[in-house]
């Protein structure tokens, strides 16, 4: 792999874990795997883009990111609590209405380009300019911040009733906290963390498309397994530092496993069903192993 | 202090499985009173409780807490004056999280819940404390969590955190029912230390006839969707286990005769 395609996976990676955390929260925290995401992404990105191309700070453009993407998971959460839907089909409907809202977004228009707008990443270029690592520090740093932050919220006492809600509801209703409303927190800030990664990834790469969502459900699970796979062969319990850290690891393994089947001449096309495998294998670790075991004490007993 | 008047609940009205839980149920308890309720199955025992908790709303009829009307109040704003231990243990804690974070939950019923941090170290402190007397060990091990713990010391747990915060009822669904005896007997020894809180009001569903007679004040056998009867005083201390079969012909499996 070239030195460049390394960088690139890299600084790509860091933003990725963001969506990472996002997804963590809604699929491990609230125990809800939640289809917004491939949605919610382009409404950060476009949101950010069309920000960006307006001329405002690139940092408030992803603040109203954090807020659209966030909109957009209240709204999934709603029509789960209110309407009774599924949640997995809450978050299919919203995915697709989203796909005309974001079109609106980006004023009727497949792409946004951000070739002459400023953006985080080339304000920071400015600002360090003899230093060649800057999209790396500019994304760490943002995900540093966003996972400290983030950490320190799950250990509030609103991030225990959070927290409880995904693991028992019959015990946080008794406990007096309304678990509805913590359903819709969790999604919104779910959503909002995805947003954002939205934003980013759009002002990172100068552009925002209508199409870029496809999928990110899915890498964001990838990198919430992978992360948690590697750091359990360490230790079965992982504190809850630890195991945010093991997501934004798994994010950023994930994207340089793909650069280097790219550069193992891997036909782009067939990303995603690569992405789907990753996933799948992820997944299949915990029974594939009680399969093995099973043999072994078969054999064994022969 | 509680008082249930006139309270109904018909479930599936209308359809071919309509059937009557609670018929008419009038029942006042005074503050301190601990009240063990037995009957059989689909006596209308855990559906009063349910009405009273709010996991399920009363068809009629009114409940009133402490001179507060509950009955149309959602599930968790009531759960700030009422504590509950489920039958099942798995139910009343948050297993991924640490028995002080567990305790922390419990221990914020009814107080604001913000960016404060989730325990200080004060609450640490008097979480310890209090854990000690239940003599488990527990409070050496606050920070594991309680997917390592055993199905009493979660149900030894839940009790403890269900009245950590001085409710005004306990409610208590066959708490002990998914428990070896031993254990039972053990969760059992800590109902009646909490139960005995002068100030709690205390409801315990049992199958057992006679831990209905040994623990508490007051006695409730439902049948049907109905008290059929309500003994304290004189007539339960001379009430035996035979006598309470003869009185009413209850044919139950799950019923202890012992």
């Amino acid at each position: 792999m070239t030195y460049a395609a390394l960088l690139g996976s890299l600084e790509l990676g860091l933003i990725y874990a963001i969506l990472a955390l996002g997804v963590f929260l809604s699929y491990r925290t609230l125990n809800t795997p939640d289809l917004t995401v491939d949605g919610s992404i382009v409404t950060g990105a476009a949101v950010s883009a069309m920000l960006c191309s307006a001329e405002v700070h690139p940092l408030l453009a992803l603040l109203a990111a954090f807020a659209a993407g966030a909109c957009a998971g209240a709204v999934t959460s709603l029509l789960n609590i209110k309407l009774h839907i599924e949640p997995l089909l809450s978050g299919i409907l919203v995915m697709l209405g989203l796909y005309s809202i974001n079109m609106h977004i980006m004023g009727n228009r497949a792409n946004v380009a951000l070739l002459k707008s400023p953006t985080l990443y080339k304000l920071t270029q400015e600002a360090f300019s003899e230093c060649s690592f800057t999209g790396l520090l500019t994304g760490g740093a943002f995900l540093l911040v966003l996972a400290v932050l983030f950490y320190l919220f799950l250990n509030t006492r609103l991030g225990y009733a959070l927290r409880a809600t995904g693991d028992n509801e019959a015990m946080v209703r008794a406990s007096g906290i309304n678990s509805n409303a913590m359903k819709i927190l969790g999604l919104a800030l779910s959503n909002g963390f995805v947003g954002l990664a939205g934003g980013l990834l759009a002002q990172y790469q100068s552009y925002a498309e209508i199409g870029m969502g496809t999928g990110m459900v899915v890498i964001g699970l990838a990198s919430v397994i992978i992360g948690e796979t590697i750091f359990e062969c360490f230790s079965k319990s992982l504190p809850l530092a630890v195991r945010l850290t093991a997501v934004c690891v798994g994010a950023v393994l994930y994207r340089l496993a793909i650069a280097s089947a790219i550069n193992a001449g891997m036909p782009a096309n067939d990303l995603k069903l690569i992405s789907a495998l990753i996933v799948t294998a992820a997944l299949s670790v915990g029974p594939l192993k009680a399969w093995g075991r099973q043999l072994f004490v078969r054999k064994g007993g022969l | 202090m509680i008082r249930i008047e006139h309270l109904s609940k018909t479930f599936h009205p209308g359809t071919m499985n309509e059937r009557p839980a609670l018929r008419d149920v009038s029942l006042t308890l005074s503050r301190g009173d601990f009240v063990t309720i037995i009957g059989s199955n689909g006596a209308g025992k855990s559906t009063l409780m349910n009405c009273i908790s709010g996991v399920i709303p009363a068809d009629s009829g009114r409940i009133v807490l402490n001179d507060i009307d509950i009955t149309r109040m959602p599930e968790h704003k009531r759960s700030r004056y009422i504590g509950r231990v489920f039958q099942d243990p798995l139910k009343g804690t948050a297993f991924d999280m640490t028995i002080e974070q567990n305790l922390a939950i419990a221990y914020c019923k009814g107080k604001r819940r913000g960016f404060q941090p989730g325990i200080s170290r004060k609450e640490r402190e008097l979480f310890r404390e209090k854990l000690s007397l239940l003599h488990m060990d527990l409070e050496n091990r606050m920070t594991q969590k309680v997917s390592l713990l055993s199905g009493g010391q979660r149900q030894a747990l839940t009790l403890f955190m269900a009245i950590l915060t001085e409710p005004a009822l306990l409610l208590l669904d066959e708490h002990t029912a998914a428990l070896d005896p031993a254990t039972a007997k053990k969760v059992l020894e800590l109902t009646d230390l909490f139960g005995g809180n002068p100030d709690i009001c205390t409801l315990m569903i049992t199958h057992n006839m006679s831990d209905a007679l040994a623990h508490g004040n007051r006695t409730l056998l439902m049948n049907d969707g109905r008290i059929a009867m309500d003994i304290s005083g004189e007539e339960r201390s001379s009430m035996t286990v035979e006598a309470l079969i003869a009185a009413f012909d209850i044919q139950n499996d799950r019923m202890l005769l012992k």
